[in-house]
This record gives structure tokens, sequence and C-alpha cells, in this order.
């Protein structure tokens, strides 16, 4: 059992045409709907449903805060390594980029670590590239042993692992893992990652399965706006949840959006995707699935965030640096990509309340998945 | 007027409104709510505190004379799981209460009853106030009192739905047959929802989402309080049956006096 077959069952041109194809009565029918199917999800996010934008909002809005309250999440991303033996075109990490590697040692995250908690952070997200040498498995366990005790929740975004890798790091305090398909076209994913592991799409598309069945709390999903049509891979990430929350439906799910933001050494968006679009897109999953974490970062701009952030979002990053030792150890490493939002967490915080929101720090406890 | 207490183990309530915690715009504004519901229990998820920080925000706010906490093991997948939050929740907040919440499903929120019975046995035997959170389901509330659970606390909707009681008809099987007192929760959505629960003999509610959610929480705090007190004085008066035809004013079994 895997999402490959029904993944192969879709072809890319005929979702994208059915998907322009929506009209404005499919988009008052979804609208309407008690509970949406993915038909209607094709239909919100069509360019029939731009005009639609305010009653998506509203709604949206209304779903959000009925589910989780004003509340918002907040978490940071804590940049392990920039080594990395791909070649992603879009990605400041790539191999072929000429740059100073550096992957942080325990002391280094413990230093790292201290500078998150002062802010008031207990929900922290790992990345690293994809260094299989050095920052292996063992390397991911020990980074989870040693961060474990200071933070209420441990998320990763690291390369794909094999299922008792995951099982593993899992015994080591490993909360949810962020694997993000890029593109579901299988064509141009290989234009995108031309080599290292990553080139194989397929490894990829399968992550989800092999998270799901090591039985991970929570898993996030995606793709990166910029590489292929929005509105298609945005479709092809809605199939892939919905056939994971059937089979794995006691695992949480998050999604993001994040947006191809310049980088060391990248090539420009081959889509631009406007601010309205991402509204609609965001919406769109909200009116799809009451019940998903819908995640913004500091890539996005202050202004984006200031507003977006009532549509439906319910977790934002802040204070983030996306270079190893960003916070503390080595301020001027060379960031994966650049941010957009520069204010801090206590700024961020400040403005959720002002903004009639609560800003939670701690939604979990590591003590409670033993 | 006022209407009979209501006890729970070794405790005595005189607000029946049980309240939550979650989905506040600010822990000052919950802290309000909570003063104008006149509740006396509220539950608080374990993962949302700082137990090891007696300064945590949220604890700080619900320190109240007269407030008992209810921790609950909200995020919590299984009954070894659960067993060990309550453990945590216990030596952290010195209190043995504990609301029993498995639910194992993230989208709907639904309690796993194999799993709820299981651990709700093995913290009876550790010496917990157990009040599980169930669905309204007449068999295992008798399977939970046999194995020594303080109340039960079946679902009138699912989870923050504010539908109401959609299970109205387990609802009264379970009011009439349960030892222990029966706590409708989750799915409140109304005030008008939470009197006709008490009218039902529910013992208590519980309510979250829809004070916490309201356009003006602690009016609508308020309003809940008012609402369980009139539920409850009504089904002490005895509610009047409903008939669909008005009665024959000289008895059809008259010939026989
Ligand atoms: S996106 Fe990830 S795998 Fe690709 S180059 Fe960047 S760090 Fe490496």
């Amino acid at each position: 059992m895997s999402f490959r077959p029904i993944f192969d069952a879709h072809r890319w041109d005929e979702v994208k045409a059915s998907i322009y194809a929506k009209t404005a009565a499919d988009v008052e029918r979804a609208l309407a709907a008690p509970r949406r199917t993915l038909d209607d999800f094709k239909a919100l996010i069509s360019p029939a449903a731009a005009p639609y934008l305010e009653p998506m909002a509203r709604l949206s809005r209304q779903l959000t805060e009925r589910r989780f309250g004003r509340t918002m999440q907040l978490y940071v991303p804590l940049y392990l390594s920039n080594e990395c033996q791909n070649i992603c075109t879009y990605c400041g990490f790539s191999m072929d980029n000429k740059l100073r590697r550096r992957t942080l040692s325990q002391v280094e995250m413990l230093q790292e670590a201290a500078v998150l908690k002062q802010w008031g952070y207990e929900h922290v997200l790992l990345v690293t590239g994809e260094a299989n040498q050095t920052v292996d498995v063992d390397y991911l366990e020990k980074a989870l042993y040693t961060l474990r005790p200071h933070f209420a929740q441990l998320s990763m975004e690291v390369q794909p692992l094999d299922q008792p890798d995951y099982e593993r790091l899992m015994r080591a305090g490993l909360h949810s893992v962020l694997v993000y398909q890029e593109t579901y076209h299988q064509q141009d994913y290989k234009k995108h990652h031309p080599k290292g592991r990553k080139s194989n799409f397929h490894y990829r598309l399968d992550t989800p399965d092999r998270l799901g069945r090591a039985g991970i709390h929570k898993m996030g999903l995606g793709v990166l706006i910029g590489l292929e049509d929005w509105r298609t891979d945005s479709f092809f990430t809605a199939l892939h949840l919905d056939y994971l929350q059937r089979t794995y439906w006691q695992t949480r799910y998050s999604l993001s959006f994040p947006r191809l933001r310049p980088a060391e050494g990248l090539l420009q968006p081959k889509v631009e995707m406007t601010d309205r679009e991402l509204v609609q897109l965001i919406c769109a999953y909200r009116l799809l699935h009451e019940e998903v974490e819908l995640s913004l970062s500091t890539r996005e701009t202050a202004t984006f965030r200031n507003h977006a952030l009532r549509l439906g979002i319910t977790s934002l990053s802040a204070g983030s640096k996306t270079n190893p030792g960003g916070y503390a150890v080595a301020p001027e490493s060379l960031e994966q990509f650049e941010i957009s939002d520069e204010r801090s967490p206590a700024e961020i915080a400040a403005l959720l309340r002002q903004q009639g929101y609560e800003p939670v720090w701690k939604d979990w406890d590591a003590a409670l998945s033993t | 007027m006022t209407t009979q207490p209501l006890r729970i183990a070794d405790r005595t309530f005189h607000s029946r409104l049980f309240t939550g915690t979650g989905k506040f715009s600010s822990v000052q504004l919950m802290e309000d709510a909570l003063v104008a519901s006149g509740s006396e229990l509220v539950t608080m998820a374990l993962k949302r505190v700082d137990v090891r920080n007696s300064q945590d925000d949220l604890l700080r706010h619900l320190r109240h004379p007269g407030l008992h906490l209810l921790p609950n093991t909200s995020g919590v997948r299984t009954a070894r799981e659960a067993v060990f939050a309550a453990q945590l929740a216990r030596e952290a907040l010195e209190t043995n209460w504990l609301k029993l919440e498995i639910h194992p499903d993230p989208r709907y929120l639904l309690p796993d009853p194999v799993e709820t019975l299981r651990a709700a046995e093995e913290l009876v035997k550790l010496g917990f106030v157990v009040l599980p959170y169930i669905h309204a389901d007449p068999v295992l509330c008798k399977r939970l009192e046999e194995v020594g659970v303080a109340a039960v606390m079946p679902l009138g909707a699912p989870i923050g739905s504010n539908q109401g009681l959609l299970t109205r008809e387990f609802l009264e099987i379970i009011i009439g047959q349960s030892r222990v007192p029966v706590v409708v929760d989750a799915g409140i959505g109304a005030p008008s929802h939470a009197a006709a629960a008490l009218e039902l003999g529910a013992d208590a509610v519980l309510v979250n989402t829809a004070i916490a959610v309201a356009g003006q929480p602690v009016q609508m705090a308020q309003a809940f309080r008012l609402a369980v007190e009139a539920g409850r004085l009504a089904y002490e008066a005895h509610l009047a049956v409903p008939t669909l035809h008005a009665e024959a004013s000289s008895p059809l079994t008259a010939f026989l006096d």
C-alpha cells in the first residue's frame, strides 16, 4: 500500500486542464458545500475563484477560529548544517555553490539552542542539507538527544530516510517531519534536481508513506512554489494529503506554501505567484480541511504576514536564520535563502496580541510521546 | 433558590458548569471568562503548560480560590502514554484528578474506547480520580463505571463543532442507568444546549470552544452560567411531559370506578 498507484492514475496535464476549466458555478457549489471534496478544491484554486477571494477569506477565517481559536503557534528553524551533496537549482546550499560548509557540533547546537530558549521557543525545527557522510542518522540522533531536554517539541526537515531510521529518531525524541515534494511534476522534477540522491523522484514521493508506517506524530507536506504551475502542484499536494489522512489516520498534518526566495546562485522562479493567489491557496486548503495546520514562514514579507495570519494560518516562525550557527555561533555564514520578515519573536508576539491572538510557544510536551 | 450541589469523588461542586482553557485570544481574557462562568473545575491540556515552571503564564491565571484544575491528557494516542502523562500531571500539579482523553484521530478528535477503558482501569488502580472523555456509548459507560471512574464524560457532538446534543438518545440512556455523575462534554455550542443537557438530567456540562470563540467570551461565560442553573433548576422541578394531544377531560377509564 502506498500513494504511488493513486499518483500514477493522475496525469499532470489532465489535472491542470480540469482545474483551469472550473467555472464560477463550480466555485459557488464548492463554497456552499457542507463538506468539500478534492473536486471542490480544484474549483477553489482555479482562476475562476479569483472573484470569490473575499467570501473564501471570511469562511477560512471563521473555520480556523472555530477549530483553533484565536491562537497562533510559534516555531523556529535551527539549521544544523549546510553541507549538501545534491544539486538543486533553487537552493543556496546546492553542491555546486562554492561556500564554506559548516556542521554544528553538539556544543554549538547548545549555544544556538540557548538563544532560542531565551526568546521563548519550545518548538524547534531542525534543518540540514543532504550530506550522508557527515550528517547521517547517527548525527541526527545525537542532535535529538542533545536538544531534547531543552525543548517541548522537535521537528526535522532533512533528507528523506528509511522507515527504520525514522523509528530510531522517534525514539530519540523526534516529533514531526517536514518533507516537501518540491514539485509533483515528474519530468521537470529531474531538471530541478539533476544530481544527487534527491533526484530520485519516487523515493521522495514514498517518504510520507514511510513516515506514516513509522507512526510519526505529525508530518508536513508542500511544494516549492515557483517551480511549476502552483495550482496543479497544490492539487497533487491535496491528493497526497487525502490519501495519507485515510491511511495514517493517527498522524497530524501540516501544510506549507513556500514561495521561492532569492538565494546564492539561484535560478529565477519559472512561475510567479501573486499575493492574492497565495491567499487564495491558503483559504482553499482551509476550506478543504478544517483541522490541518497551515504554516507561514519568514520567507514572506512582514506586510503580507501581518494580514495573512488572520486568514487561516495556525503557525508562524519568527526571528529565523537560515544558516548554520546563525543565532550565536557563526552569524555571518551563508544562508540557504534570504528571509523577508526580519522582525524578532518578541515583535511578532506583540503583533499577535495586538491583533487579538494569543501567541502559543508550547503546545506539546516531550513526556507525551514515550 | 439554590440547586443541589454535585458530588464527584471527594469534592462538592456548586456550579455544574465545567470549563476549558483552550482557544482564548489571551490568558487574561480566559481568566475573566472563567471567573464570569462561576466554574469550579477547569480542564487544561498538559501539553500547553510548562509543568516545571511555577511561573507558567497559563497556570498563573488559573490560580483562584475555589477553582480546581483538571489536567487532561490531550495529545496522547495510547493507554500507555496516557498513564505516563497522568503521572507527570499528578506530580507537577499536585492533583490526582484527571480528564482522560485518548483521541488518536487528530481530525475529529474522537475518543478511542478501547485504549480509554484500558487506561482508566490502570489509572484507578494508581489512585487517580478519573473522568474519561468518551463517545456517548451506554455500554462503555457501564464498563468504565465498573473499573471505578469517578464520572463519565460522553460527548454531545464532535468536539469544537458547536452542534449541541446530537447524541441525545444515547445520553438519555446513559443518564438513566448511570451510578456515577454524567458530564456532557464536547459539542455544546450555545447556552440553550447546556440548559437542555441539564434538563435531561446530566449532572454537569463542560464547555470550552463556545465560550472562548464567542464575540464576547466573558458575557458568553455568564450566559452559560445562567443556562446551566436554569437547566438544573428545571430538572429538579420535574418538567412537565410534552404531549401532542389535549387530555380528554373525562378519563377513559372512569367507567371502572
Ligand atoms: S534543497 Fe536541500 S537537498 Fe537541495 S541543495 Fe538545498 S539543502 Fe541540498
